[in-house]
């Protein structure tokens, strides 16, 4: 896809999550918003999928596809929209979100059988080990798949992690991208001053991961450019980090770089502000 | 009553390594996975074996947990072991939302369970570990009795669909069951058939159970013997159908009073029929370090603690 078509996507995506944060008064737009060039760019160009027909089909194993997981699941949205538009299922299932007895619950889950989602996430640290796991069992299989996976710079903090951290290159899983995204904001204010996680990239390193960074993780190219390289490192050895600099609210102006909009959803008025700053490219859900 | 003998002692979790051992040479997606505790596990022929389907995963437990989530997907069958403390209390939290809530085909097994594990004393013995692996919904919660039912239940897991927990222990004891037995899962197994009393005894104290049952006799007292090595899903056939006949229970379960089979087995009994049932496990406390027949003794778990339960419960009928 071009990159004016892939921002169109991210346009409309964006205009799902507020609406869908919106629409059950709860949820987490912030991260999401930051997120959204990277998972279209993932989906919509870079991540080899099934597909039948020229849709896109899901089964749990995934054999011989890329496979993404979501560690910091509260940003949810994001995900949810980016699976619909891709054709995963139904957008008009996006305005369920959050609401009883739907499939598309506040933080993601295979236990009502969402397509497109292998794993629950929303607790958080665990997701890294989840697709180390996932990436060894392609190793098993002899599946040339790549897995991916995203997690928060606040979900650092948790001690799973850097368990995750050392297993990776110890076994030389050199089939896997982690990302983390760095804006810089958790619940209860900037990272630095909640719990300082210092250098990210060194301590990786340290750990003995291939690390590169997108300094611009809402601008397309750089994102697509990004994974390209990331991926031309994949099967020397080592896992690959990417740091992803992301501004949290990216898209509407009065969410950017606030740890206020991590988890808050816009009232009507704000909704219509949010909305007059993001085309509409697909048609809203 | 129904004579036991054996001529051989082992432990259970050597069991669970005879059939890793099978596993190993039978299903080719069987994936091993340890806590640095190879040894302890008894994974060594698997090892040998089958090295590329063993991940090491160091003194990482709650990565291990993650690691088995995920290695599902692709369709493995991740059997993760260590001791039975480090496999749920301190990782409970994976195994709900990896495990459990996403249902996934993880085999959790789990030595060095209870007090019998010993010298090692209260930070290795856990006692809850049946109580919070039960109320996880979907999770099999099965403690099988001796290193022959250990070794049956561990290649039955492996043929189902779903997340098990697997506890096994450190002890000798007693091999008394048949060496070709078929495990079924859910399906409790008739140890005496009896008139007066019904023993629900799981794990390491259907021995006991035994060995009470004998003592019983010799007063002339006829116990039900009943070896409930599937704590979840509980037949509550089973249990219904004896309590009918006898009227009083007692459950012997090496783990806290609290949230074990003895609660299990209550709750059928308060849903069904009301009759008494004296719980022979440990009493809301920690252990300590002793030999495994000392520490029994003390907490009150030995046979002869069960055949005073059974005349306590026979007494209130």
């Amino acid at each position: 896809m071009e990159i004016e078509q892939l921002e169109k996507v991210a346009s409309q995506v964006r205009r799902d999550i507020v609406r869908m944060v919106h629409g059950c008064q709860s949820g987490h737009p912030g991260g999401s918003l930051g997120c959204t060039d990277l998972l279209v760019a993932l989906y919509f160009e870079r991540m080899k999928l099934k597909e039948q027909d020229g849709k896109v089909v899901f089964d749990m194993d995934g054999k011989d596809e890329d496979l993404f997981f979501l560690s910091n699941g509260h940003i949810s949205p994001v995900w949810y929209s980016v699976l619909a538009r891709k054709g995963y299922f139904p957008v008009s299932e996006l305005a369920t979100f959050r609401k009883l007895n739907s499939r598309l619950q506040g933080h993601p889950t295979t236990h009502e059988h969402l397509e497109g989602i292998r794993i629950a996430s929303g607790s958080l640290g665990q997701g890294l080990s989840v697709a180390l796991g996932a990436a060894t069992a392609k190793k098993l299989n002899n599946d040339k798949g790549i897995v991916y996976v995203l997690m928060g710079d606040g979900e650092q903090q948790e001690g799973q992690v850097w368990e995750a951290a050392t297993f990776a290159p110890h076994h030389q899983v050199d089939n896997l991208i982690a990302f983390i995204d760095l804006n810089g904001q958790q619940i209860d204010g900037p990272t630095v001053k909640v719990m300082n996680n210092r250098d990210l990239g060194a301590k990786y390193e340290a750990f003995g991961w291939e690390v590169i960074s997108i300094e611009e993780g809402n601008d397309m190219a750089a994102v697509l450019k990004g994974l390209y390289e990331a991926k031309g490192r994949l099967g020397h050895g080592r896992p690959i980090m990417v740091l992803l600099h992301t501004g949290m609210g990216y898209g509407v102006d009065f969410m950017m770089g606030s740890h206020k909009w991590h988890g808050v959803a816009p009232n009507d008025e704000q909704l219509a502000a949010a909305l007059a700053q993001l085309d509409e490219t697909l048609g809203d859900y | 009553m129904k004579k036991y003998t054996f001529t051989e002692k082992k432990d259970t979790r050597s069991g669970f390594g005879a059939g890793m051992h099978v596993l190993g040479q039978q299903n080719p997606n069987v994936v091993a996975l340890c806590a640095d505790l190879v040894g302890s596990l008894k994974l060594e022929p698997f090892i040998k074996e089958n090295p590329e389907r063993f991940i090491q995963c160091g003194i990482s437990e709650a990565n291990m947990i993650g690691l088995s989530a995920g290695l599902t997907i692709g369709g493995k069958i991740p059997f993760a072991t260590t001791f039975a403390n480090f496999a749920t209390g301190r990782v409970y939290d994976q195994i709900r939302q990896s495990v459990a809530y996403s249902n996934k085909n993880v085999k959790i097994c789990a030595s060095h369970a209870g007090l019998t594990l010993g010298e090692d004393g209260a930070t290795h013995q856990i006692l809850e570990d049946i109580g919070m692996m039960k109320m996880l919904p979907g999770m099999t919660v099965i403690n099988p009795c001796d290193y022959n039912q250990t070794k049956a239940a561990t290649i039955a897991i492996a043929e189902y669909d779903g997340p098990v927990y697997l506890r096994f222990g450190r002890p000798v004891i007693p091999i008394f069951t048949d060496a070709d037995q078929k495990f079924e899962i859910g399906k409790a197994w008739m140890v005496n058939e009896g008139t007066d009393v019904s023993i629900f005894a799981t794990g390491h104290m259907v021995w006991e159970a035994i060995q009470a049952g004998e003592i019983l006799e010799a007063e002339g007292i006829n116990a039900e013997i009943i070896n409930i090595h599937t704590i979840k899903p509980l037949d509550e056939e089973a249990i219904l159908k004896s309590i009918e006949k006898t009227g009083c229970v007692v459950t012997a379960e090496e783990h806290n009073r609290i949230g074990g089979l003895g609660d299990s087995v209550a709750q059928v009994i308060v849903k069904n029929k009301l009759v008494p049932q004296e719980y022979v496990a440990v009493n809301d406390s920690f252990g300590e370090s002793g030999t495994p027949a000392q520490l029994l003794e003390k907490y009150g778990l030995d046979a002869k603690h069960i055949v005073e339960a059974a005349k306590r419960a026979i007494a209130r009928k």
